[in-house]
């Protein structure tokens, strides 16, 4: 049987950079979507985790938000928050996605919403800078005690970037237990219920902590 | 035991070891910081906090400032007002004096700029440093503390012959970012929980403070913190105070602030201030000194609400400091304030004094909803908005420049 490779903890790191590009009404939108720098896109999705936002956001993508906020249009917005980016394994899908609902309700308005000016959507991408903290799991038990005490990057980056990074695409615990054959299917029947969209990365890592620290002390 | 486990405390062992983990990859090179005041304004309460942290980390950082005539503070407020949206033209002469007093300082610093690995140019009184240090080493760096989304276009036009030969610029949002030939980066400031301004103060040293000024802590306090500088509105707020005070007949107003050493203009505005207070013993102007931190802490932790209404904010740290103590906060709908103020949750966004005047007759007569948006507020603070990760997101643009700028920097 193969050996398995320990856990490797890495760590990551965020920087925003503007790229511009800017929209004003529904059609902008689409058509700068059409030619957005993809790391944008992900950034919309993906990296607004990592960065000052409110906990108690309604909407899953800053593209649904927008749409909800400012184009005052809620049936684009609940059509845009429903996406699930890691139902695509490519970021071109994805894109392909939004441009398509969105070409969907310019077809159904009779008029092209549009923002005030100073309210216009920013597309923004972002460097990620990921490190390795040389810190190894080797035994599944050890989660419990080393998951609460991540850096909210650390859980970015295993919990949610990996989505995009694993074959599976899934986060990286599920991808390094799977590796020990059905032994921790329960195990990761759980961490799947968990839901990363809603919520900040703080309160993820106590999900976290808690389904590992629950399930290691029943198994004991 | 350095300042930095101090944050612990507040932020979690995590966050600190996620920054020493980031200094670990920029060990060895020299970062010098550029500004033009030591005291009084945003710009240097952050660069007093963050060089000291970033020489803990163990990073050589040193921190220079400018120094020029008042011609050359009257050339740079102008240029302030200007690149937020104000039409002055500024004059040939006053031109010049800019560039012969940035030319006289980079004769003192080029040396030291001209050696370091990364050299942050603060605001536009420096900018044009850049022009007279040839040798240039490292990366050049401008950081953009102000709103500059809808500026005067003549003057940005001036200054940008300058910032287009920056390696990189800093903005607080993408709002404020203009077209350059350069990555333009987004990291919004933050604040010192350890400082004196937002240290934690007995409520014995609160009451002393406000007895000092005369102000009746028993009544209700509306409060704004800031200099005296039309962008913030301090007219509005007392027209705000007037229409709210025909309801809450005790209501109390504190307009404080003081004035930096690159900012001639306050002085005018203060008088301006005081005749449209009418001598009304309920509104307290106080024009406090640069260092009166502790003051300013006292002030905020008694107020019952904080106003930041400003017309152009950059950021506004003063709502920060407000929402760190707890405080709902009703500020202006622009820039940096948008970013803190969530509707609602931890304030309200306002358009006019008519506006401002409803929210605060609105938050007095709901204490539990103060309570409740106080709480989320500073909630919202030490996840976003402290001085930690503003550190954080300086090393990370350090380690982005150094390392390359690929979507993706991997490093072992």
């Amino acid at each position: 049987m193969e050996e398995i490779k320990p856990f490797e903890v890495k760590d990551c790191a965020f920087i925003s950079i503007a790229t511009g590009i800017r929209a004003q009404t529904l059609r902008e939108l689409r058509d700068k979507l059409s030619s957005v720098h993809p790391g944008s896109i992900y950034y919309h999705f993906w990296g607004r985790l990592l960065l000052p936002r409110f906990e108690e956001s309604e909407y899953n993508n800053d593209f649904a938000a927008w749409v909800y906020r400012q184009l005052q249009d809620p049936i684009l917005a609940e059509r845009l928050a429903v996406i699930d980016p890691s139902d695509f394994s490519d970021i071109e899908d994805l894109r392909q996605e939004l441009i398509d609902l969105i070409e969907e309700r310019l077809d159904e308005l009779e008029y092209i919403p549009w923002a005030k000016s100073d309210h216009q959507f920013h597309f923004i991408r972002a460097q990620i800078v990921v490190f390795d903290t040389h810190h190894r799991i080797e035994d599944p038990k050890e989660l419990a005690s080393v998951v609460p005490n991540m850096t909210l990057g650390s859980i970015f980056y295993h919990f949610i970037d990996a989505r995009r990074r694993t074959p599976e695409g899934v986060d990286d615990f599920r991808s390094w237990l799977i590796s020990f054959g059905d032994k921790y299917d329960d195990l990761c029947s759980q961490l799947a219920e968990i839901d990363p969209y809603f919520t900040t990365l703080s309160v993820l890592r106590d999900k976290l902590t808690e389904v590992f620290q629950t399930y290691f002390k029943e198994e004991n | 035991m350095g300042k930095l486990e101090d944050y612990a405390q507040i932020t979690g062992r995590d966050v600190i070891e996620h920054l020493y983990q980031l200094a670990e990859r920029l060990k060895g090179i020299k970062i010098v910081h550029v500004n033009s005041t030591r005291e009084g304004g945003g710009v240097a309460e952050i660069l007093k906090n963050l060089v000291p942290l970033m020489q803990e980390l163990g990073i050589d950082t040193h921190w220079e400032i400018i120094t020029g005539e008042p011609e050359f503070y009257q050339c740079t407020k102008n240029m302030h007002n200007a690149l937020q949206g104000r039409q002055v033209n500024i004059s040939e002469p006053l031109i010049k004096v800019y560039e012969e007093i940035n030319q006289r300082n980079a004769e003192v610093l080029c040396k030291e700029l001209e050696e370091a690995d990364i050299v942050f140019i603060h605001d536009p009184q420096p900018a044009a440093l850049i022009k007279f240090c040839f040798n240039r080493r490292g990366k050049w760096i401008w950081r953009c503390h102000i709103d500059i989304s809808k500026p005067f276009r003549p003057v940005w036009k001036y200054l940008k012959n300058f910032i287009i030969g920056y390696d990189a610029s800093i903005f607080h949002l993408p709002d404020f970012v203009q077209p350059l030939p350069h990555p333009q980066f987004l990291i919004p400031p933050s604040i010192d929980p350890l400082g004196e301004k937002n240290i934690e103060l007995s409520q014995e040293e609160i009451q002393a403070v406000y007895e000092q000024f005369g102000i009746d802590l028993k009544k209700p306090v509306v409060l704004q913190v800031s200099r005296f500088d039309r962008f913030k509105d301090p007219v509005g707020v007392i027209q705000a105070y007037k229409l709210a005070k025909k309801f809450v007949p005790s209501l109390q107003l504190v307009l404080a602030g003081g004035g930096a050493q690159d900012d001639p203009e306050g002085a005018m505005v203060l008088e301006e201030v005081r005749a449209f207070a009418e001598d009304d013993p309920n509104i307290h102007v106080l024009f406090l000194p640069a260092h009166a931190h502790r003051t300013i802490n006292a002030l905020q932790r008694g107020a019952t609400i904080v106003l930041q209404k400003s017309i152009r904010e950059g950021f506004g740290l003063t709502v920060t400091e407000a929402m760190w103590k707890g405080k709902p906060v009703i500020g202006g709908d622009t820039g940096g304030i948008r970013l803190q103020v969530v509707y609602s949750h931890t304030g309200f966004l306002v358009n006019t004094p008519e506006g401002a005047a409803l929210r605060i007759r609105y938050l007095l007569r709901h204490p539990e909803k103060r309570k409740e948006m106080g709480e989320k507020a500073r909630r919202y603070v030490l996840e976003n908005f402290l001085i930690t990760r503003h550190l954080r997101d300086y090393l990370t643009l350090m380690v982005s420049l150094i390392y390359g700028v690929e979507e993706r920097i991997e490093l072992g």
